[in-house]
């Protein structure tokens, strides 16, 4: 029986940059994924993008090839990657200049596009899942709208030798499903199958949150070496057999409970995990530990996907202000309580007007509102206050108006900060599949 | 005892909506975990941060029990003012739920 070793990179864009250098290395592996692409990057790219036509791809995308794709070309390990984000042709011709650079000889580049979709969807009547307002009543403010896309193009780009796939918005699992429909050349509706390789991709979308990050409580979930944390790599077999693991010797530990944790992620009816390339059923998933840090994965089958594409839908949504002051020793929190107090007053008698405000008491009850109140009171509070205007003048004024505290406030306040940014915010929709076409490029080094 | 005594947990997001999951460590817990833990209680708990509905779902092979909650992350983690917008810290806030010791 075939059997293939993927691993995953990154988590996401901003993940650390030697646990890939070291699956490379030493992960034995066939194929290296990176997930780099949160729902609100691609808008962030986007504007990117409009400012600079070369721009719109991942902001670490040089710095992450730079570091692989020397060893990846020496051990003959492909790469796919969602880093192309909002210009996946500009991404492309970085990584073509880089294995240039580094002399690196023959390589295919596939460039994966035609995700999106904001022209059609400023015309079209399709719902905003959330709001139920049809898109095109958004239009003035739609900054990006990206479908979900799936395996498909990917398998494809694979089918004609890429060595590097650089793509846009595709699904998260989909990335690591395409090499094992490439390599196994499953057919694209045998669901169990899909459902198998669509678990693989959940498990490993955010690379060290498998294998002992995110997980450690110490004294109860004690993790090893966390600093030195190994990102996962999933062996899996023709039939769908899937093994969790990482690199020998790394930082972390895959085990029963880091893969539980890691599969309920971002799910929420596990009989129906919907993704472009199939409905998948976690319901009945089963972990067996064969080895230490050898998790064995069982129990997923898969049903018909469905007919839309999810989108991921960008608008301005106004500026956000804030401003911080911390508040130490005896009558700390009565002091973080009167600036608050205070600052209210102030946003009133100045004017401000926010859609949303909201005073915090950060150490008391900016997390957990009163479910977790802490006792006894806490010897140093920071105060926050933030809120979303309609002017970056009035989102300023936010931020002003608790640093003026220092001089016109409680006793002692100290460390204030402020800032203000404008808010790219995200909604949904589901879009027909037959009007998102992927476009793929190849460029050869 | 705290539900933290006997189970661990994962947040995450999607949109305004959060899924929480509790996952007890031993197997022999996750009856007791299963009856006590409702989607009631659950809501009753998150009281002035979930202002929506809460549903649960249960996956036995994992002594796993997974609750999903909608308008629980102030219209949606890239609007909302929270200082944890995505409610990352939600999960050690029900592992904080106190539940009553073997029955």
């Amino acid at each position: 029986m075939r059997t293939i070793r993927i691993g995953s990179g990154a988590g996401y864009s901003g993940d650390r940059i030697e646990p890939a250098v070291e699956l490379a290395e030493k992960g034995n592996i066939n194929y290296l994924v990176f997930e780099c692409l949160a729902e609100r990057t691609i808008a962030i790219a986007q504007n990117a993008k409009l400012n600079d036509p070369t721009k719109g791809y991942d902001p670490l995308l040089v710095e992450r090839f730079e570091a692989v794709l020397p060893i990846c070309k020496k051990n003959g390990i492909k790469i796919i990657t969602n880093m192309g984000a909002a210009n996946p042709q500009a991404g492309a011709a970085k990584v073509r200049e880089i294995a240039a650079r580094l002399g690196l000889g023959k390589l295919k580049i596939a460039a994966i596009s035609g995700d999106d979709v904001v022209e059609a969807l400023k015309v079209s009547d399709t719902k905003i899942l959330e709001t139920g307002a049809p898109a095109s009543s958004m239009a003035s403010v739609l900054v990006s709208a990206n479908a979900y896309v799936g395996a498909a193009p990917m398998v494809e780009a694979l089918a004609n030798g890429a060595d590097v796939i650089i793509t846009g918005r595709v699904a998260d699992p989909s990335m690591f499903l395409a090499p094992q429909i490439h390599e196994f050349g499953w057919s694209q509706d045998d669901w169990d199958k899909i459902g198998k390789g669509t678990a693989v991709g959940h498990l490993l979308e955010c690379g060290g949150q498998v294998t002992g990050g995110y997980y450690a409580e110490p004294g109860k979930k004690d993790v090893a070496d966390l600093a030195r944390l190994g990102f996962p790599i999933a062996e899996v077999s023709e039939d769908g057999a899937i093994v969790i693991t990482k690199v020998e010797g790394s930082g972390g530990k895959v085990t029963e409970h880091t893969c539980k944790e890691q599969i309920l992620y971002e799910v929420h009816d596990p009989k129906t995990y919907l993704t472009p390339d199939v409905t998948a059923d976690f319901s009945q998933i089963t972990f067996t530990e064969i080895a230490p840090n050898r998790i064995k994965v069982g129990g997923v089958t898969g049903r018909a996907r469905t007919d839309t594409f999810k989108v991921s839908v960008g608008y301005n949504d106004g500026y956000m202000g804030e401003g911080q002051i911390s508040y130490a020793g005896p009558g700390a929190l009565a002091r973080a309580q009167l600036a608050l107090d205070i600052v209210r007053e102030r946003l009133k008698i100045t004017g401000v007007k926010a859609n949303e405000l909201r005073f915090d008491l950060i150490g008391v009850n900016s997390i957990h509102a009163d479910v977790l109140a802490p006792a006894p009171e806490p010897t140093e509070v920071r105060v926050r206050v933030t809120g979303r205007c309609d002017s970056m003048k009035e989102a300023v004024r936010i931020g002003n108006e608790v640093e003026t505290l220092y001089t016109n406030g409680p006793a002692s306040g100290g460390g204030a900060t402020k800032s203000a940014k404008q808010v790219v915010a995200m909604l949904s929709a589901l879009f027909p599949r037959d009007k998102v076409v992927p476009v793929i490029e190849y460029l050869e080094a | 005892m705290k539900l933290f005594d006997i189970a661990h947990s994962r947040t995450g997001d999607k949109g305004n909506i959060s899924n929480i999951s509790v996952i007890v460590y031993d197997q022999k817990d996750y009856e007791r975990v299963r009856e006590y833990v409702t989607p009631e209680r659950v809501r009753a708990h998150f009281k002035g941060i979930v202002n929506g509905e809460v549903v649960r779902y249960e996956i036995p092979t994992l002594g796993a029990l997974n609750f999903v909650m909608q308008d629980a992350l102030g219209g949606g983690v890239t609007r909302s003012l929270a200082l944890d917008a995505h409610g990352k810290c939600l999960a050690s806030a029900l592992l904080a739920m106190d539940i009553p010791a073997k029955n």
